[in-house]
Parts: structure tokens; sequence; C-alpha cells
């Protein structure tokens, strides 16, 4: 019970970072850490004691599996991880350009 | 770079690549995949970049080449799936090749081919992300 | 395998708390690797040899891209008054307490649903899914493939990697209209 506590706990932190800085790397920092405990925690419930990866091979006696389908899960949403942190990242190259800082309370003006 | 930096990337370059070739190729038996092995191509890709600069290597002004790379790769993603429809039975999106021995090379029906696809999508889309918001850049920052 | 867990997710934790409070943008970045490649350890522990070589992979092509834009731009990061002294007597700032406050209610109202939510699982190496049996016993004989994983990602779920080539088709599109410099007229 107790990983899933820490997953928690690093949410958390992410959940923070997110709500409470002013920059907008710090922004994009906070959303990182929340999507990697969201992965730690999908890969902790697959998991069966004294359990092997999902691959057989030849001449194999009878052994315990781990569950494949919460690594199936995980496996897209690194890859859409990727692809949403770089189009936040493209957004923030526009706005350093147009207000010459990062800092989101002087970005505020409507017109454009 | 340093022409460490340089000589020892030249030398490296090629084997990255045949070892995400590999994983590609032989999603179906060992752990690895479409995604693992696109995105280690991707990588080789971006340290040949990152290695010798964009000018030495000529790099034109658009990205235009590895967009249609992309492209083609999830066109024959679909072509594949279509596929089923049309050859194998009524239903789209299922495996119709026939399946041999499990643990054979050529097995798993439209399993490999699939892998093939993703994988080439997945390098191009990553070496475009990468080529636009690092090198071609300074276009909008000017 | 509880405890070697536990220890390498507190160092992630202490590596995220860091990398959110640093005063150099440059160190923050370094530190959110602390986090990346410490899931990868844990990847390998849970068996899970897949989701390893994507994540190592994945992190450090988006540490190289975000180096790159931080590098061009500004590496500074803006200061914040905790205590702020009017006459000789120091009051807290009236932003740090709001910020405070509202992470304590929204940690309070995220902990109960999680206690909720935690009285249905097992301890950790006990939990079965539903579907865990019936994909392990048919995967091979259904599908062909050796790798159950592959089995379960192109053929049962095979609309989830269509939906997922089509999301990074739709992202690299997006950056390529966002960065573009003066449209033609």
């Amino acid at each position: 019970m107790i990983t899933y506590l820490l997953c928690f706990v690093l949410f958390l932190v992410g959940l923070f970072g997110v709500l409470t800085k002013r920059n907008i790397i710090k922004i994009v920092i906070g959303l990182m850490i929340m999507e990697l405990s969201l992965f730690l925690f999908f890969a902790l419930i697959g998991y069966v004691d004294s359990g092997v990866a999902p691959i057989i091979v030849k001449n194999m006696g009878k052994v315990k599996f781990v569950d494949p389908l919460p690594q199936a899960i995980v496996l897209t949403a690194i890859v859409i991880g990727l692809a949403t942190n770089a189009m936040l990242m493209a957004i923030a190259i526009r706005l350093y350009k147009k207000y010459n800082t990062f800092d989101i309370r002087k970005i505020n003006s409507l017109k454009g | 770079m340093t022409p460490i930096v340089k000589k020892v990337t030249q030398l490296v370059v090629g084997l990255i690549f045949l070892y995400g070739i590999y994983i590609i190729t032989h999603g179906h038996l060992t752990p690895g995949g479409g995604f693992a092995g696109g995105a280690v191509i991707a990588g080789s890709f971006i340290l040949l970049v990152l290695a010798y600069g964009s000018d030495v290597l000529k790099l034109r002004k658009r990205e235009e080449g590895s967009s249609v790379v992309e492209s083609t790769g999830i066109f024959i993603f679909l072509a594949l799936a279509f596929g089923a429809l049309f050859i194998g039975t009524g239903i789209f999106f299922t495996n119709y090749l026939p399946k041999g021995v499990i643990g054979e090379l050529v097995s798993a029906g439209t399993i490999p081919l699939y892998n093939i696809a993703v994988g080439i999508e997945v390098a191009a889309a990553l070496f475009t992300i990468f080529l636009a918001l690092v090198i071609y850049k300074e276009e909008v920052l000017k | 395998m509880e405890i070697t867990l536990s220890i390498i997710i507190v160092f992630m934790i202490l590596g995220a708390i860091y990398a959110l409070n640093a005063k150099d943008l440059l160190s923050a970045l370094i530190s959110c690797g602390i986090v990346g490649y410490g899931l990868v350890i844990c990847f390998l522990l849970l068996q899970a040899p897949d989701l390893a070589i994507v994540q190592i992979v994945v992190e450090t092509i988006t540490l190289v891209i975000m180096v790159a834009v931080v590098l061009s731009s500004s590496r500074e990061e803006l200061k914040e008054k905790a205590v702020v002294t009017v006459d000789g007597v120091s009051y807290i700032h009236q932003r740090y307490l709001i910020n405070v406050i509202l992470v304590v209610v929204f940690a309070l109202f995220l902990l109960y649903f999680f206690k909720e939510s935690i009285y249905t699982l097992n301890h950790l190496g006990e939990h079965v899914t539903r579907m865990s049996t019936a994909y392990i016993d048919k995967a091979a004989q259904q599908t062909g493939s050796a790798n159950l994983v592959t089995g379960v990602v192109f053929d049962f779920r095979g609309y989830d990697t269509l939906g997922e080539a089509t999301i990074l088709f739709t992202a690299v599109i997006g950056i390529l209209t966002i960065l573009r410099a003066k449209g033609r007229k």
C-alpha cells in the first residue's frame, strides 16, 4: 500500500507546480511530473508476485506472467505525452517572441 | 563540436540505426515493437544533426522530406487496415494473413507489417518535431 | 520488492521537489531528468522491458528539445516574496498565503477520493484484473505472436493504436502551424 501512497504524493508535487508557479517552463515541468506518476501507478497495478515478463520462449515450463493489459495502455500514453509537451514548448517559443518574458502575469494584452 | 564527438558519431550512428531496425522487425518475438524502434531510429538522426550542425549537412530551410515520409507511413497503415475489408473477411481492421508457427520470424499475420508502418511514422514524426523546434525556430525568433 | 521500489520513489519525489524550486531553469530541467530515469529503473523492476525502452528514448528527446528552447531564450527564474516588512512588522505576503491554502484544499479533496478507491485494491502483487487470465490464455493462439504485449496492442486493442497514430500526426501539423512565419497574402 505504501507504494500507491508515494505515487499519489508525486502526483501532488506535480499539481503544486502547475497551480502555483509563475514561469511557463515550470508549469510544463509540473505537467510532466504528473504524467510520469500516472505511468508508474498503472505499471504497479499490473504486477504479480514472482511473475516474469510476458514473452513466450521455447521449452518453457509453467510460469506466472505479469499482466500485459496495463503495459499496452502505458505504451501508447508515453508517446502521446511527448507530443503534448512538444506542442506546449512551441506555444512558449511564440509567447517569448512577442512579450520577451516567460512570466504569465505580464502576458495579458488581449489584442493581437 | 569537438573532433572527438564528430569521430565517435561517425562510427556509431550506423550501428544505432541497425539496432532500431532490429527492434522493429523482431517486435513479435522479443520486447520492443513499433514505438520503441521508431524512437531509436529518430534518436540516431538527431545525434547526427546535433554533432555536425545543420549547415554542414546542407539541410534545406523547410521540413518537406520528413513530412512526406511520415504521411507515407500512416498511409501504409490505413491501406493495410482497409485491406481487411476487401481481401479477408468482411470486417475492418482484423488479422487476416495466415498465422504460422509461434516463434518464427514470418508469423503472426499482419502484425510485423503494422510494426514497420508504425515504426516509420513515429521516427519521421519525432524527427520533424525536433527540426521544427530546435533548428528552424530562428526564423521565428528573428 | 516493495522496499526497493519505495526507496526509488522517495528519490524521485526529492528530485521533483528540487526541480520546481530551483533558481536556474537549466538546473530545473536536469532535475526533471532524475524523475524520468528513475522511472526507467522502476519499469525494469516491475518486469516491463517494452516500457523501459520507450521511456528512456522519449525522455532523452524531451530533455534535448527543452534545453535547446531554454538556452536560446532566458535562463533566469523570477523571484517570489514570502515575507513582507511594512513599518517594522513583517507579514506573510498575500499571494504566498493563497497559494498554500489552495494546494492544501486540493490535496484534501483528492485524498478523500484516493482513500475510497484504495480500499478496492489488494496489496502490491496480488491484484488481478478481470481480463488478465483471458488475455494470457488466448493471446498466443489467437494472434500468433510470442510477445503478448505486441499481440494485445496491435490485435486485441488495435483501435487504440490507430488513435495514437492520428494524435501524433495531428500534433506535428499543429506544431508546424504554430511556428509558421507570417502567412502569404
